[in-house]
Order: structure tokens, then sequence, then C-alpha cells
């Protein structure tokens, strides 16, 4: 049995590299021509997402959270005021009515 | 209610309602169009979703060191408050977000910590609502870790990986861009304030109520 010189084995490497790097700009070959034109309905539309509706959207729960916020944080202080009140007078009666 | 509370809410009530001329005089941005503008709001609502766990966590530590009711009083408005913007923030962020990123949310560590934010103030009133007695200390701990997670929620745009814009883009900001958004900073800053003396007064009101009703009872 024969054995392969090192340098013709040198040399088939390179050939393999060298072949190999031929190949790749074959490999990355244009895309094959369009065979049929589609209507646009058949395909989903690219997402078109519109601003106008979540910028309003946004100012309306901002705006809309604080009002709300500030309607129940009066309506909780004012019943309470109104229930201090109520037993401040009468505190007060009881007290005329002991002395 | 003390004297400054009424023209200063005045005040607060007219620039709300120029606010949005002066956000609609500025100009679009270059990438993402109009819809930045709910940047002048989300950005001040997150503002003082930082600032209330900050007050909130202040006023327990000295609730905790001094016991005294007054703090506990301010902390209790503090947590109140973080809930209200941080769901102003949690709600805005999504909606900018899914025209800017294509996405209503993602899993970053801002937007998460936020979220675990949001939750430490949640978890907060629902323990001095069901936690009984003793609840405003455990509560007052509670809060500390809310004021400890403010920092990490700052920073972490600028250390972790994320599509959300760091903490630069403000002093970049162009003239145009940036007197709308500091105007709306002081109109949200002194709504907090507004807010959290009112809410700081029904505390008071409420602890006044309970005493009254112990003295009829005598």
């Amino acid at each position: 049995m024969t054995v392969m010189p090192t340098r013709v084995k040198q040399w088939t490497c390179a050939a393999l590299v060298a072949l190999c790097c031929a190949a790749m700009p074959a490999a990355a070959q244009p895309p094959q021509p369009q065979d049929e034109f589609k209507p646009v309905g058949n395909n989903p539309a690219p997402e078109q997402i519109p601003a106008a509706p979540l910028l309003i959207g946004a100012y309306i729960v901002v705006l809309g959270g604080l009002f709300f916020y500030v309607l129940s944080l009066s309506r909780r202080l004012g019943a309470v005021q109104q229930d201090v009140q109520r037993l401040e007078g009468e505190l007060k009666r009881r007290n005329a009515r002991t002395s | 209610m003390p004297k400054w509370f009424t023209p200063a809410a005045i005040l607060c009530g007219l620039m709300f309602v120029v606010s949005p001329v002066l956000i609609a005089r500025a100009p679009d941005e270059s990438a993402m169009g109009m819809v930045y503008k709910i940047y002048y709001y989300h950005m001040p609502s997150a503002w003082m979703f930082l600032l209330a766990p900050l007050v909130c966590g202040f006023s327990s530590a000295m609730f905790l060191a001094r016991d005294r009711a007054k703090d506990d009083r301010r902390a209790f408005a503090a947590a109140e408050l973080t809930v209200l913007f941080g769901a102003l923030t949690l709600i805005t962020g999504p909606l900018w977000a899914r025209r800017a990123w294509g996405t209503w949310w993602v899993w970053d560590a801002r937007l998460t910590s936020s979220l675990v934010g949001w939750m430490i103030g949640w978890a907060y009133l629902i323990l001095r609502r069901y936690g009984g007695p003793g609840s405003d200390k455990l509560a007052a701990g509670v809060a500390l870790f809310g004021a400890v997670n403010v920092p990490f929620i700052y920073i972490s745009v600028n250390y972790w990986r994320t599509i959300h814009p760091p903490t630069t883009v403000v002093p970049k900001l162009p003239v145009e861009m940036g007197v709308p958004l500091w105007f709306c900073v002081t109109a949200f800053l002194l709504l907090f304030i507004l807010l959290l003396t009112m809410r700081v007064r029904l505390e008071e009101a409420r602890t006044r109520l309970d005493t009254l009703y112990v003295a009829l009872d005598d």
C-alpha cells in the first residue's frame, strides 16, 4: 500500500478549501423569480397601529383616573368630617346635660 | 385645610388645563411620531410613582423609630398615592409601547421592578385594611422594601438590556420638547402635594372620629 506524500495531502486540502470558497457565491444565488401574483386580500397586511387612539386613550386614563381619585377623596373626607361634626355636637349636648 | 391649599389647587387645575395646549404644540419625535407625546403624562406619573414610595418609606422609618401617629398617617397617604400613580404609569406605558415597540409589555428589569413596586404599594394597603392590630408596624416594614426598590427601578434602564429609553433621554431633550415636560412635571408634583395633604387630612379626621366614638361610649 502506498502512502500519499505530505505535499500532496496539503495540496488536496488547499484545493478542497478553494472549492468550498468558490462554491459560496454560487450558493448565494438570487431568489427564484415570482411565478404568480397574489392580491393583498389573501395575505395579512403589515400591521398598522394608529397612534391617535393610543395617545388619546392614555390622556383619558390619566385625567380620568386623577379626576375620580380626587372625587373619591373629597367624598370620603366630606363624609368623615360630617360624622366628626355630628359626634362633636352630640358630645357637647351630653356634656351640657350632665353639667 | 391649610391656607395655601385653595390657591395651590386653583393653580394646579389651571396647569392641567394649559398642559394639553403645550403638548400639542411640541414637535413630533422623528422615530415614534405623535405617540411619543404620551411621554408628557407618562413620565411625570412615573416620577410621582417613584416619589410616593420614598415618602412612604421615609415616613414609615420615622414611625418605626419615633412611634408618632403623624408619620404613620403620612406613610398611609403616600402608599395610596403609590398605587394611584403606579396604575397610571403602568397603563400609559403599555399604550405607548404598543406603537413604539410593537408590544404591550416586555419582562425587562424596568417594567418588572415597576410592577413589583406597585404590588408592594398594594401589599401595604391590604395589610393596613385586613392586617388587624399591629398591622401599622408590619406595613411600615413593607414600606421600607418599597422605598429600597425605587433606586433599582430608576437605574435599571442604564444597567440591564432593555428597549425602554434610558434616563439620559431627559437631559438631552431639545427646548421645544423639554418645556412642556417640565411644565407637566411641576403640575404633577403640585398635584401630588395637594393629594398627599388631603389624604393625610382624611386620616386625621378618622383618628378624631375614633376618639369621639370612644368619648361617647364612656
